[in-house]
């Protein structure tokens, strides 16, 4: 997509600024789930949005290819579509392509070309995602009229302009298994709204919805920007996950760390730590001031193997977790939990900048509000 | 988006609430309670926002589920009682009346509240009882059986709440920081322990007697009656009141 | 400790007109003037006088001359009077420089900037002494489109306040100004068929009468408001924002906290009424949506329910997500609005001016295609019914006028209202100072107000050859620029002038 910043952010605003809910589950052990309760989750959070964006990601969906990347695209025309399968038959081998499936759906009009691609790097291409992440790019700045809703394995994100649950029927989400799954309602305010400006972002599998307002993110992207991160959407969700890529792939940072960076600690709490403790959260805080995400924020951020529910370290923005045998939920909202499990064994709300992380590896979920669960059930 | 389904039974009356939107569901509350109905139970509510906010007579309204955000708020003589847990804004500028929540209850409980009763079993989230205000008789009552989150009565104004930390194990704190910053009337009467560092800067702390005793009691006998506890054995425990210690916490802020 | 602050004005009493009638000791609130019977003279502590002129007016003799202090520091362009008052007050004290009304830094005024058009020739212009010429106003959200069948409206129309002229009087709480003011500016409201803002510190019973020109205040101290506040009211309107302090919230002193205002407010005598910076259950726009629905569920979606906001950098953005988050009437407050009490600092130095916001929300909410779901009314320094006119121009349904109304009743805009001491009965908290106004006197000179401006506009909008406001409304035709630069041009989309 050529002009991507105008396209995203039209009338040239500090950044695209929206609002939202945003809901997760994860098994943690790895089952699948059809993504028809989402939706109904999100049907039930409708009041969140205003019908100018919608999104889900969807992990473990595509098992047949699962060594692959899996390519969601959007076209805006023929020329668009014709000119990415010219570059990517150039850089990749592609093993499968075809429509991604949907369906009419009242509310949600006027799509663009939606295709995806099961592909793998041409042979000898050394450090593979990062030939991809360099691909997604290229695509989404140079080419007219496209634009790629994700790239990472075995997952998908299908996304759109109308309602969540809309967007959610539009893709026949209900008829994909996944074991990860994020979603997002979009009420955006400086922009009629996009297909690919809804959530979730994605880079590789890595994916973000996220609700709020960063107040800090000038600073936040002009730092991302000196380490080579070009924020062509110009929203915080963008500046959200460079910030993820950054802390986590590049600075190998541990995820809990790295939530400590964007909802650091107050000094006072700082000051009141052991030693060791002190030392180390007041250089990631001196290292990383200008990661701190500032102002209201709530993201669940995800990828093949965890999902992490994280709110600003003073809570301006709601998160609600939830755990029911080997399943996370995290919701904007419990009611939304509740209506697709019923029989929720705790739901509590996390303290703010406290991660809750839902990790496939060890089938737990860690995080500080984890160990403090509420047991007052009500019933 | 489906209608309420009503079964009735002389002033009783229960509503399915399951795929009601809001609006419809509020619409016929409205109507049962000005049709003279008593007692509402509603079933099957989830997330539905503004319960009780247009109503401006008693009624007993039962919920089955989880109501949405904003439950009761600007609410005025309906008696409501959850059995579940409730969302944020419970009670938001709430003037009279009665919600009980047999669970948890969210963000901003009892926020800007004027009157009435918000008796919570569970745990409540962040800036509970945020900006209560009180004027002569005209002072709300909340009470909490398990503990807060940050910003636990900050700005109060006015008003009596009590936090019981029942559900706390022993030895552990209660879990809000800032506790009553920029206080500036009213009283929090505090079960368990805090640290110093927890409390905001314009609380001081005493012990509960004579009329704070009184009135204490009083708050713990009806929380305990709602939820069929020993008031006399919550009442066994160390109690503390947090008080404002300046009416004026920022009069010396500014250059006049 | 001895204070480094000159005074800001100097009293020139002439002895030989001076009658020792004690007038101007009694009128000063600040207790500036003083009789020393010893020496048979009146005398001033002038390090008390705000300049307010009250006891020049009342002089019987005109023995008064209240004029700036000439008393001067070595000339500096950096270093001006002002900045050193500040500081040895803040060295004082070590507190918050307060002031008063709205800023009186030299921002560009772009009204100033902005000239109307007349017809000439081509079409004729309108005599509005003898032919129709209409201001009438509705605020509220329209219809896209009408559903007409068998000649009847179908479905439910949101909504509309009817006003007779497009000016309004600005949300001032009780406690803030006096009793009397409040009580005038309601009374003209309704008189004139207009609307009056009750501010956020409630609505004291008696005024209720009033409730079909009354627009109530929620702000986030949330003071008085309950569901017959809600329901008494025309319009209810969300405060998130006030020109002259934008993003941070309001202490009314507690001194001005006395009985009455401590009951309307519902809070204790003495104590400082504290209005927290944000509403506390509005984070985000989707929360602010939730308020929006709260308020339109308790008033059983009769009322429109508006949203006030400072003019802030992304004003057109926030403005677009306000329409969509549901308000019928969308507030824009500029960087020159007043306040009875607010942190100079901010003041002084946040936001941006009103012209140059209501031209980027009424041209965004145009490009969204979303401008006829909301009703767009402007405050924030309007002098005349020349800016009045201006901003219709522009795009304003109706403007909200505050310093206009305080002058109208005796206001000298001294900037001292935070004091509570307001010598002409105003901002005063203490009763015996609010009763300097006699509310029918007061109401009349509002009605008057509304009343000339009103006549102005009719004679502009005649010029221009249009007999009814709404085709000035947006209308930018009708304005030309004079001496700003492009982009100032493009933000306010008028011609420069010749174009």
């Amino acid at each position: 997509m050529e002009e991507l910043q105008r396209i995203a952010n039209p009338f040239g605003d500090d950044k695209a600024m929206d609002a939202c809910g945003l809901f997760g589950a994860m098994h943690l052990k790895g089952e699948t789930f059809s993504g028809r309760d989402i939706i109904i989750a999100m049907a039930n959070m409708c009041d969140r949005g205003n019908g100018l964006g919608g999104g889900y990601a969807a992990y473990g969906i595509y098992p047949d290819y699962a060594e692959l990347y899996a390519f969601h695209l959007m076209f805006e025309h023929r020329r668009a579509k014709e000119a990415t399968e010219a570059f990517l038959e150039e850089h990749f081998r592609i093993a499968e392509q075809g429509e991604i499936p949907h369906r009419p759906v009242p509310g949600v009009t006027d799509p663009p070309l939606l295709w995806r691609y099961f592909a793998e790097p041409r042979p000898g291409t050394a450090a593979p995602d990062d030939f991809v992440v360099e691909r997604v790019m290229d695509i989404n700045t140079r080419i007219d009229g496209a634009f790629v809703f994700s790239s990472g394995k075995n997952m998908g994100v299908f996304k759109g302009v109308g309602h969540c649950h809309d967007i959610g029927n539009f893709f026949c989400l209900e008829d994909y298994e996944g074991y990860l799954w994020t979603a997002h309602s979009r009420f955006p305010t400086n922009t009629q709204g996009w297909w690919g400006g809804a959530h979730p972002f994605c880079i590789l599998d890595w994916t973000v919805v996220h609700n709020g307002e960063i107040s800090s993110y000038g600073i936040n992207r002009r730092f991302l920007e000196m380490h080579g991160y070009y924020c062509t959407m110009q929203t915080d969700t963008e500046v959200v996950a460079y910030a993820v890529d950054l802390l986590v792939r590049r600075h190998h940072l541990p995820v809990e760390l790295a939530a400590k960076v964007m909802a650091a600690p107050l000094w006072t709490q700082i000051e009141r730590m052991e030693p060791e403790e002190k030392k180390l959260y007041t250089v990631l805080r001196q290292a990383y001031a200008s990661l701190l995400m500032n102002g209201p924020f709530t993201i669940i951020v995800a990828n093949r193997d965890e999902m992490i529910g994280l709110g600003d370290r003073v809570r301006l923005r709601p998160l609600v977790a939830g755990v029911k045998g080997d399943t996370l939920y995290l919701s904007s909202e419990e009611a939304a939990i509740r209506l697709i499990e019923p029989g929720l064994e705790r739901a509590w709300i996390p303290k703010g900048g406290e991660p809750i992380i839902g990790r496939l590896a060890d089938a737990r979920v860690s995080g500080q509000g984890a160990a403090l669960l509420d047991q007052a059930q009500g019933q | 988006m489906a209608q309420a389904k009503l079964s009735r039974e002389d002033d009783h009356v229960t509503v399915d609430a399951r795929d009601v939107y809001y609006r419809q569901l509020n619409e016929t509350l409205r109507g049962l309670v000005q049709d003279g109905v008593g007692h509402i139970r509603l079933e099957h509510v989830f997330g539905q926002r503004y319960i009780g906010t247009n109503l401006a007579r008693p009624v007993d309204i039962e919920i089955d589920g989880i109501p949405g955000n904003d439950l009761g708020a600007f609410m005025d003589g309906p008696r409501i009682e959850v059995h579940g847990n409730a969302q944020d804004g419970t009670g938001n500028t709430m003037n009279s009346g009665r919600i009980v929540v047999h669970g948890n209850a969210g963000d901003i409980t009892a926020m800007s509240m004027r009157g009435g009763a918000i008796f919570i079993r569970g745990d409540v989230g962040y800036r509970t009882a945020i900006h209560m205000k009180e004027y002569r008789d005209k002072v709300p009552l909340l009470v909490i059986g398990g503990t807060a989150q940050d910003f636990f009565g900050e700005y109060m104004a006015g008003g009596m709440v009590v936090l019981l930390g029942l559900d706390l194990a022993a030895g552990e704190f209660h879990r809000a920081s800032f506790i009553g910053t920029g206080m500036h009337g009213g009283a929090i009467y505090i079960r368990g322990e805090v640290q110093d560092y927890q409390l905001g800067k314009e609380v001081g702390v005493q012990g509960v007697e004579g009329e704070d005793r009184r009135r204490l009691e009083e708050a713990v006998r009806s929380f305990a009656d709602h939820f069929d506890l020993d008031a006399a054995g919550i009442l066994a425990g160390n109690f503390r009141k947090l008080y404002p210690k300046y009416l004026r916490p920022y009069g010396t802020h500014y250059a006049y | 400790m001895k204070s480094y602050v000159l005074p800001e004005f100097w009293v020139d009493r002439d002895d030989y007109r001076c009658i020792r009638c004690g007038v101007c000791v009694n009128q000063c609130s600040y207790d500036t003037h003083y009789y020393d019977p010893e020496d048979d003279v009146v005398r001033a502590r002038e390090e008390r006088c705000t300049g307010c002129q009250r006891c020049a007016v009342f002089c019987p003799t005109n023995a008064l001359t209240i004029r700036t202090h000439p008393y001067e520091y070595r000339p500096n362009a950096n270093w001006r009077k002002e900045n050193i008052r500040d500081l040895n007050r803040q060295a004082d004290t070590g507190g918050v420089v307060l002031t008063g009304m709205g800023n009186d830094k030299p921002l560009r005024i772009y009204w100033d900037h902005l000239v109307l058009n007349a017809s000439q020739v081509t079409n004729p212009s309108i005599d509005p002494l003898r032919e129709p010429m209409e201001l009438d106003t509705f605020l509220g959200a329209k219809p896209d489109q009408v559903d007409v069948t068998c000649g009847r409206v179908q479905g439910s129309l949101p909504p509309q306040i009817h006003l007779s002229t497009p000016i309004m009087f600005s949300a001032m709480s009780y406690g803030a100004v006096s009793y009397q003011a409040q009580l005038s500016m309601m009374r003209a409201a309704g008189e004139y068929g207009t609307l009056a803002n009750t501010g956020e510190g409630g609505w004291r019973r008696e005024l209720r009468v009033y409730g079909a020109s009354t627009i109530v205040q929620v702000a986030s101290g949330r003071f008085g408001v309950d569901r017959s506040y809600l329901n008494e009211a025309a319009m209810v309107e969300i405060k998130i924002g006030q020109g002259a302090k934008p993003g941070i919230g309001g202490h009314l002193p507690g001194e001005k906290v006395t009985p009455p205002v401590a009951e309307t407010r519902m809070i204790p005598v003495g104590t400082d009424a504290l209005s927290p910076a944000p509403q506390h259950d509005i984070y985000s726009i989707e929360d602010l949506s939730m308020l929006i629905y709260a308020l339109k569920e308790a008033t059983h979606y009769e009322k429109p329910v508006a949203v006030k906001i400072s003019a802030v950098h992304n004003a057109a953005a926030i403005a677009s997500g306000i329409v969509r988050a549901g308000a019928d009437v969308v507030v824009l407050d500029g960087i020159r609005g007043g306040t009875g009490a607010a942190p100079k600092i901010i003041r002084d130095n946040v936001g941006i001016p009103i012209e140059l916001a209501l031209a980027a929300v009424d041209q965004r909410l145009r490009e969204e295609g979303i401008r006829s779901r909301a009703s767009v009314v402007v405050a924030g320094g309007f002098r005349n019914s020349g800016d009045v006119i201006k901003a219709i121009a522009l795009g304003a349904d109706a403007v909200y006028i505050g310093t206009p109304a305080l002058v109208a009743i005796g206001c000298t805009v001294c900037q001292k209202c935070y004091t509570g001491k307001c010598p002409w009965g105003i901002t005063a908290a203490d009763p015996r100072l609010g009763k300097r106004i006699n509310p029918d006197i007061a109401t009349q000179r509002l009605v008057n107000l509304l009343r000339g401006w009103s006549f102005e506009i009719k004679e502009m909008l005649g010029g221009m050859g249009i007999n009814a406001i709404e085709s000035l409304r947006g209308n930018r035709l009708h304005l030309r620029g004079v001496g700003l630069a492009e982009w100032e041009l493009e933000v306010l989309g008028v011609k420069g002038a010749g174009r």
